[in-house]
């Protein structure tokens, strides 16, 4: 079909310059006519709108894109429905108080999922709370004052923590960082700090504490490596505007770039908050393994994650498979409720403010 | 095109001959691993037309896959319980092939002689009782060692395991309070201590951590020269760990038809108290008679030479009149 080389035409679909050649469907007698007819009219509107040569690949690449993206939500609702299907038994036993209870017996089959719930959450936000500022302070290093000539060298050995294995922190963390916690830093944390109720108890080096600076140093590359990126995103502009009104330089860091790339640090800090929520290597070989709460941060615990890959191989009885499958469960739904928390934090923070450099 | 024809076509033709191999799958406990795959190869070099694969995905899933039917073998540290055996789908014979035993490290400083543990310094440390070494129990038993004042952390198996269940069985035996407070269990409610994962997770713990007292696989223990107690036995002796002291807890004990025997704290003057027997579940009537058949050569083979070659590995074998039994089981019990 010949078009007419308009120059105000931007490329993809163009407009034809004269009518369809093919008659106007009026008058189909039965259905098949009809069918035809509407097959014919979309093959038309397909020559119409594509140039000859992409028509085919276009479609078939849009309905493959359209399966890529409709799968990942399947494998979400198929691993939710495994395992509400698999818990199934525990659910009935023990019904809502699962998530409430408090005691793990598998000798006598009470199950209580409690104490993994609160470690891992304990853990986790421990992580992030010493993970956050070491890495937006990193990102800010790296894209800031950094000297040009060590940025690559840098963010090259900040990239290299996400590369070690958890097993390797695990053993890190059992052969070199609990010594040193329990012969130094504990002490001395029970001594300035001991009052708040958070840093007393027997000392093992070993226990929550060490499981949240594990999971710190493996979440600063995740944050740091987005947060890097999304600051080197905030246009130049924003930075002299700040500097031009009279600012120091830690004013217009804060106000000229954090302030801006505030989503996507936010962003960047809730896929770290996903992977020490899903930890388990590691942390199983640091925090105790001991199913109890315990406000000391001293004291062993145990997290969701841990105890299924400690005792699911084990398991013999179908009410302990169900009650571990049920902890995946909850895993799963701590981690969507966390995320949404996370997202809803993110939507009142940028309310009515519009949009500056979303990233 | 032609050519890659051809040699497919080579290929199988020669594949059928190898074809003609029979391959039995069997999963099951990770503690008689090595031995058992040192078995399975030995064997396979000499009859080449059976090939057999195991996996070691711990007794539970063994037991759970041998009930279902999807593995022709099983492997547990823990003999199936009598629910386990009444709702299961195959009936299987417990067929014992090799011993472990259970020992308590400990890291005292100052302290690198051994230190004897009975009974009631075990279970009172385990209970959580007794909180430090400098306890007048642990001093009356060992009236030549000094010990520090120092507070005793305990350390257990966080994973699901074998040496657990050997390990509670025992404490179950010599103490009523841990019967009826925490009972026996491959994963069980620790009244005290710290978990690690694996006899590797306990070990690194017992190394790095003073005052720490665990238990560990004696093979674990050999292997890694890692210092040990000795335990006190039924017969007042105290006995250290060896193969021989294992060996000898089997034999004074009156062996049930059906193979399933704790062993812990037994009678007999050598015997040492915390030890078990590992068990294959062999179905009785198996579905594929050609299979089963296969099957029962293996395991006669292996209650017969492959005792031979378990001290290598640093199992206890059985004693001679356990894998007797054991034989006549099979050839009687097995169709």
């Amino acid at each position: 079909m010949p078009e007419s080389p308009n120059p105000a035409n931007s490329p993809g679909p163009v407009e034809p310059a004269q009518k369809p050649v093919t008659a106007i469907p009026t008058l189909a007698q039965t259905a098949t006519e009809r069918k035809t007819v509407a097959v014919s009219s979309a093959l038309e509107r397909i020559r119409r709108t594509h140039p000859r040569s992409s028509r085919i690949p276009d479609k078939t690449f849009a309905l493959l894109i359209l399966l890529t993206g409709l799968s990942v939500f399947a494998i979400v609702v198929f691993v939710a429905w495994e395992l509400v299907d698999k818990s199934k038994l525990s659910l009935h036993q023990f019904g809502f108080s699962f998530f409430w209870g408090r005691d793990w017996d598998p000798v006598n089959d009470q199950y209580g999922a409690l104490p993994f719930i609160y470690g891992t959450l304990v853990s986790s936000f421990l992580a992030l709370l010493i993970a956050v500022p070491l890495s937006i302070g990193v990102a800010v290093f790296i894209t800031e004052m950094c000297p040009i000539r060590l940025r690559p060298i840098i963010s090259f050995l900040v990239e290299l923590l996400a590369a070690i294995p958890s097993v390797i922190y695990g053993l890190w963390g059992v052969f070199a960082l609990a010594p040193l916690l329990r012969e130094y830093v504990e002490p001395f944390l029970a001594k300035t700090l001991g009052w708040t109720g958070f840093f007393n108890g027997p000392m093992y080096g070993i226990g929550m504490l060490a499981a949240g600076i594990i999971m710190s140093i493996m979440v600063i590359p995740i944050i740091s490596s987005i947060t890097r990126e999304v600051l080197t995103a905030v246009p130049q502009s924003q930075r002299e505007a700040v500097l031009a009104l009279g600012a120091t330089r830690w004013e217009m860091i804060r106000m000229g770039v954090l302030r801006n790339a505030r989503i996507g640090i936010v962003g960047g800090i809730i896929l770290g908050l996903g992977r020490a929520l899903g930890e388990t290597m590691a942390v199983t070989m640091v925090i105790g393994n001991r199913a109890e709460i315990s406000r000391s941060l001293f004291a062993p615990g145990y997290t969701m994650a841990s105890v299924i890959a400690n005792e699911f191989t084990e398991a013999t009885g179908d009410l302990y498979l169900s009650a571990l499958v049920e902890i995946g469960l909850a895993l799963f739904l701590v981690t969507l409720i966390v995320n949404a928390l996370a997202r809803l934090l993110v939507w009142t923070i940028t309310r009515g403010q519009t949009g500056r450099a979303s990233a | 095109m032609n050519r890659a024809l051809r040699v497919l076509f080579c290929i199988f033709t020669l594949s059928a001959g190898v074809m003609a191999q029979t391959t039995l799958n069997g999963a099951g406990a990770s503690f008689p691993n090595p031995i058992y795959q040192k078995w399975f190869s030995e064997y396979h070099n000499l009859h080449p037309d059976v090939q057999v694969n195991y996996q070691s995905v711990g007794s539970g899933a063994g037991i759970r896959q041998v009930q279902a039917g999807t593995v022709d073998f099983g492997a547990s540290d823990g003999p199936m319980t009598d629910e386990q055996i009444a709702s299961s789908k195959v009936k299987v014979l417990h067929v014992p092939t090799v011993l472990g035993a259970v020992v308590p490290a400990y890291n005292i400083p100052g302290v690198s002689q051994e230190v004897k543990f009975t009974g009631e310094i075990l279970a009172g440390i385990f209970l959580g009782k007794i909180t430090n070494w400098s306890d007048g129990t642990i001093a009356k038993a060992n009236p030549d060692i000094k010990f520090p004042n120092q507070n005793i952390t305990v350390v257990h198996r966080s994973d699901g395991s074998g040496t657990s269940y050997i390990f509670t069985d025992y404490l179950s035996k010599i103490s009523s309070d841990w019967a009826n407070t925490t009972g026996k269990g491959t994963s069980v409610k620790w009244p005290v201590g710290v978990g690690g994962k694996g006899n590797e997770g306990v070990a690194g713990t017992i190394r790095t951590l003073p005052g720490a007292v665990g238990y560990i696989e004696l093979i674990y223990a050999l292997q890694n020269k890692i210092n040990y107690g000795s335990v006190k036995n039924a017969s007042g002796q105290f006995i250290k760990a060896s193969l021989e002291s294992t060996t000898a807890a089997a034999s004074g004990v009156k062996m049930p038809a059906d193979f399933r025997v704790s062993i812990t704290n037994p009678p007999g003057k050598t015997a040492y108290p915390i030890a078990s027997f590992t068990w294959l579940l062999i179905p009785t009537n198996p579905a594929d008679k050609n299979k089963g058949k296969l099957l029962k050569d293996l395991v006669l083979w292996c209650l017969d030479s492959g005792e031979a070659m378990v001290s290598a590995l640093s199992y206890a074998p059985l004693p001679k009149e356990v894998a007797d039994k054991a034989k006549d089981a099979v050839k009687q019990q097995v169709k």
